[in-house]
This record gives C-alpha cells, structure tokens and sequence, in this order.
C-alpha cells in the first residue's frame, strides 16, 4: 500500500539530495570540525557553508546562528537566556496557543516564581495586538510569540508585535519551526531578537535545529561545555545534521515559490473537496493568514483518533486534535483556547501537505474520506440529533 | 501510535450490532461529547429473560468502539443476572488486552451495561450517586474506590486511565490518591480525628487574617487564600509580596509554619498566579 503522507507539519521526508550530501560525512569524513589536522578542517569548512546556507534563508548573518539538537532545545536556550541576562526582571509574555517546548517551558518558569501572560486567542486563532501591547510592562523581559501555528497554521504579526516590544527595552524571540520554509522570513525586515527553527521541518533529518542570535543581543548558554558555536552551545556539533540542515535550508528557499503556489493550490483543493462533500465540518483558524501547507478541519460528532485509524486503513497519514490522540484526555490546547466546542474539538483532522504530494493523492483523499465519516457518524449517538438540528438549519 | 491487538483492530472497522434496539427493555447511555466519549446501549430480552438482542452506539475512538462492540457480542444470551457480572476486565480480556491508557474504554463499557440494567430493574443509574471526585470528567468517589478494588489500582496515573479521573486539571489527585489509600488500607480504621473540609478552610482563613496577614501588610503585602485542596492550600500573593523574590520562603517558611502549627500538620502551602 502507497503512503499518503499528509502530516509535514509533524515530520518530513529527509529530501534525497540532503540524504545524499550527509552521507559522506557519516562515513568518510567523519572529522571533528573542532580538530588542527586537515581531515577535521574541511569538515569544519563545510559546518561553516550549513551556517551560511540556514542565515541565508531567513535574510541573517551567518555568526548569527546557533547550531542546536532541536527546536525545543533553540526554545529553551532563547527564553532562559533572555531571563539570565535580564535578572531583574519577572515577567513573560507568551500565548495560550504555543507549542509545548514554549507552553510547558513557561508553565515551568510560572512554578519558579515568574510572572506569566498567556495571551488569548480568538475564535479564529488570531491575537489582539492591543491586548498584547497593553500586557507589556517594565518588568517584562521577554516575548515568546510563533510565528505560525503548528495545528491551526495560523499567522501571528510577530514582527510588528517585535516592534512593540523592542520599543519598551522587551526582548522577543519567535518559535517559527513551522514557518521557516514555507513563508518568506528576512530577519534584516524586522527586530526580532532570537528565533528558532528546526530541520525535520523541513526535509533535514529530526536531531539538528538552530537558533537565530541578533547580533550584540546578551546571551547566556543553555549547554556549558566546549567552546563549540564560539562558546554559546557546548557539545561536539552533529556535523552530517547540520550539513543537512544547510542544503535543506538551500531547498526550501528555492521552493518557497512553489510552496505558496502549488501546495497552497493543492491544499485548497483537499480543504473545499472536504467541506463541499461532508456535511457539519469547519475550517479551525484564520484562513487567509495562514501558512499554506496547513488545512485543520473538525468533523462534527466523530473522534478524531477513529477518524485517523480509519484513514490508516488507506495508507493516509494525518493527524488530530482530539483528546484521544494527545494522552492527555483533552482536546488539544490550541482548539480549547480558540473556544472550538467540544463537538467539533474531538473531531478534528490536521493535514499538512509539502512539495512532495501530488493531485493524484488530494483526490484520492478528497474520495476517501467521506464515506468514512459518514459511516463513523452512523455509530454516533449524537450525530441524529444533530443531523436533525442542521435539516431544521439551526446547525 | 496505540498498541491495538489484532481483536481491537478487527471489531474497529467490523463493529458487531450497531445500532438501537427497538422498544428496549433496558437502556442507557454513559459518557457525553465534552468527555470524548459516550455509549447508548440497548438490549432487549427473550421470552426466558435471555438477552436476545443487544445495540450500541459509540462516539468515541477505537477502543471505545471496539469495546462496546465487544460488550453486545458477550451479553447476547446471558441472562440479566449472567451480565450483571461482567467486569470491564472481562471486556478488556475478551479484547485481548487493551493499552493502559484505554482502560477507560473498557470501564464504559461495564457502566453502560450496569446503567441499562438498573433501567430495566426500575433502579436509579449507579454512576448517578456519590460525591463528584473529578470535576473535569465528572467521576465520582464510588466509581473511583469501585474501578481501584476491581482492578488492583496502585496509583493516581491507573486510575486516570481506567476512569479518566485525575486526567483534567488535576486539583483532585489528592483526593484520588487518598481513595486508593482507604480501599487498599481495606477499611483500617484511622484513628486521627479528621477536620471536614469546612472546618479545615474556616480554620486557615482565621489564621491567615490573624497570625499572617498583619505582619505582611505592615511590609505592603498581602495574601489571599484562592482554595484548598485536600491538604493543598491555594494563595496568591498580592501588592509587595507579588513582586518579592523572597516571597517564595515566606510562604513556606512562615505561612506554611503557621497553618501546619495551628491547623494541620500535613497542610503544603502553594502559590498560585491569579
């Protein structure tokens, strides 16, 4: 059975030519960049190409990234450090809607005595810029805001929300994992001081992410160790990842165009096929600022985790926001804080697409679905009620 | 992904007897769409007080599925009295096993065939009795000391998985953890007096106005109580103390003193932000 493979935004496939050029250096080249001889040095040339490669896609300088394991790791070292050179000052500003390497980080930071603003969402995912400006104060010291959302794909105006901050003296960092790749970023545009981003986001393999550093901003390492990454991340650099990572970065700038044109078309395709077949489901999140890979979409009166099990029979791959899914037995942060009710919260479906999907896939989805939702309905004690409900046009 | 045997999967995508039962002679339905998952289940008795016929309708995911179907395909002719016996380990078993996590699932599946009994029996619902334990799910003390006796429960993350309980904000494990301790405990009688929960609060409000909050509004702070739970007392800290770095061992090293010294000795002060 073919794979569909419609969750990008969890993982992506490690493109062919950035396996290729990682081998060698699992292999052959197997140097420490860090070493005097020859052998370690053109393996440190090549860290040196990766760095300018990742600086190049979000418009930095190359000494203006950190090599790190992961996004999560970029998220700590980014908010710790801003907390460890500002010691006099209390309080974070995040939002309610973050990943968890910035959600649980900062419901951490709200156990070791910090001050904590999660900013609201609304219905539609999209953040009140006033609300925002308003929660800064002179004990702030810094913002944690992404850039897009994982679940939803939802734009936040971060570097306008930068710009509030910068005004007050507030650092700002930004989670874009999500959006790296898949919108244009220039960090040269704006006064975002620290931003994360993450390979297996986009076709590098999972274990290599990085951190954005503007120049002359305060830092304080998360990892004490060697003078790796001019002492700012300890630890001998997963060199294969990171050239990896450099080439991905390379890809995906080249294919920003088609990322915003034939995927977001492919996209739309699945999201109207999806709404104009099935009865009672919703688009979650702003659709217009939106990322365009990225459709979340609630099925009224079914689970989410029976929907994708169903959907794995076909060899589909997606994933949900229901409680079932997360382990925790509750629907997924993202959905409760845009108030998404719990009818529609249990059944949504994320799918997220990349330049690898084709027509052929979209359509067979788009076929698929619906006789699976409509038989999962027919199991539901709820879904006659509410059925009944859309027929009288009260749905 | 869940680990599913081969028999989750299989009554999954071929659930047995879908559907209701015409003029039922016991009905129910447990669970509701806030929870993310419910069962109506249905069954309709033969001339010799067999079950002859049994329906189900689950909203839910795999494994509440496929152990409601599970559930119509074991009762079907059994008497009354035969099913009333069946526990959700029964359930679980007749499945294969089911994933920790899904437990719950199975414990649906026995509350829903109870709940239809005591329909047929003219008797209240069971789950509809007993103090709310969990408010996130609404699990009651009973279900809690009944699922931990049946299943040798040991901890407070078994029973969220086999009830849900605990699974939500968690405010209650402490009353959880207190339940598996008097049901494993098997009835010992404790001897220490207990304070009810209404004295415990009017006792640490008295001694928050008179012993603390003097002392820290002379300093320009202040605290007020947010809650208690079990032995957790909730505060928040306000004017000067919220942004003191030392606050933090005031708390514990003086309100907490204080409370265990004049209230009771096992009270852990916390701070919450408000």
């Amino acid at each position: 059975m073919k794979t569909i493979y419609l969750d990008n935004n969890a993982t992506t496939r490690v493109a062919p030519e950035v396996l290729e050029a990682m081998l060698p250096y699992l292999q052959d080249y197997y140097g420490n960049p860090s070493s005097m001889h020859t052998f370690g040095g053109q393996v440190g040339r090549r860290v040196r190409q990766a760095r300018e490669q990742v600086a190049k896609i979000i418009g930095a300088q190359p000494e203006e990234i950190i090599f790190t394991s992961c996004g999560t790791e970029s998220d700590n070292t980014a908010i710790r450090s801003a907390l460890a050179t500002n010691p006099g000052k209390r309080h974070l500003v995040t939002t309610r809607v973050e990943h968890p390497a910035v959600h649980s980080l900062a419901a951490r930071l709200a156990q070791e005595g910090y001050r904590l603003t999660e900013l609201p969402v609304d219905s539609e995912g999209r953040l009140n810029l006033e609300q925002y400006a308003r929660s800064l104060t002179p004990d702030t010291a810094i913002v944690s805001m992404m850039w897009a959302n994982n679940e939803t794909g939802v734009i936040f105006p971060v570097e306008e929300a930068a710009t509030l901050a910068h005004n007050r003296g507030i650092l700002f960092h930004t989670d874009a994992v999500q959006a790296v790749g898949k919108i244009p970023i220039d960090m040269r545009a704006n006064c975002i001081d620290m931003l994360s981003l993450s390979g297996h986001k986009l076709h590098a393999p999972k274990g290599v992410g990085a951190l954005y550093l503007r120049k002359g901003t305060r830092f304080s390492p998360f990892l004490i160790g060697g003078h790796q990454e001019k002492g700012r991340r300890g630890g001998t650099e997963n060199v294969p990842s990171i050239i990896a990572l450099g080439l991905a970065c390379d890809l995906a700038a080249q294919k920003l165009t088609t990322e915003n044109t034939v995927v977001k078309e492919l996209r739309d395709k699945l999201e109207n096929a999806l709404l104009d077949r099935v009865p009672r489901c919703r688009v979650n999140g702003d659709r217009v600022q939106r990322l365009p890979n990225t459709s979340n979409i609630s099925f009224e009166f079914v689970e989410g985790e029976a929907i994708l099990l169903r959907l794995d029979e076909y060899g589909i791959c997606a994933s949900s926001g229901s409680a079932c899914t997360s382990g925790s037995l509750q629907p997924s942060h993202v959905l409760r804080a845009m108030g998404v009710p719990f009818t529609m919260a249990h059944g949504s479906i994320r799918f997220s697409l990349s330049i690898y999907n084709t027509e052929e896939e979209i359509d067979f989805v788009s076929d698929t679905l619906p006789g699976i939702i409509e038989d999962l309905r027919a199991l539901s004690p709820y879904w006659e009620a509410g059925d009944a409900l859309c027929a009288r046009g009260e749905g | 992904m869940w680990e599913y045997t081969d028999k989750v999967k299989e009554h999954f995508l071929n659930p047995r007897n879908v559907g209701e039962v015409e003029n039922p002679d016991g009905a129910a339905t447990v669970g509701s769409l806030a929870c993310g998952d419910a069962l109506k289940l249905t069954f309709k008795l033969d001339e010799n007080g067999r079950i002859k016929d049994a329906r189900f309708k689950t909203f839910g995911c795999a494994s509440a599925i496929a152990s409601a179907s599970a559930l119509t395909e074991m009762i079907k002719g059994k008497t009354v009295e035969e099913a009333a016996k069946i526990t959700n380990q029964d359930i679980a078993n007749y499945l294969g096993g089911l994933p920790e996590e899904k437990m719950h699932c199975s414990v649906m599946g026995r509350e829903a065939l109870e709940a239809a009994i005591a329909h047929y029996r003219g008797e209240p619902a069971p789950t509809e009795e007993g103090q709310i334990i969990c408010e996130c799910f609404g699990v009651t003390e009973e279900e809690i000391a009944r699922v931990v006796k049946e299943n040798n429960l040991r901890t407070i993350e078994e029973v969220t998985n086999y009830t849900k309980a605990g699974g939500g904000c968690g405010n209650c494990h402490e009353a959880i953890q207190e339940i598996i301790d008097r049901v494993r405990s098997q009835g010992k009688v404790v001897t220490r007096p207990k304070l009810s929960n209404i004295q415990k609060i009017k006792m640490i409000e008295e001694t928050i106005d008179r012993e603390i909050r003097p002392a820290l509004q002379q300093d320009g702070g202040d605290l007020e109580l947010i809650d208690v739970v079990g032995n957790r007392v909730l505060v928040a800290t306000r004017g000067a103390c919220a942004s003191c770095a030392a606050s933090h061992l005031t708390l514990k090293q003086v309100v907490e003193a204080k409370l265990r010294e004049l209230v009771w000795p096992e009270l852990e002060v916390e701070e919450v932000t408000s």
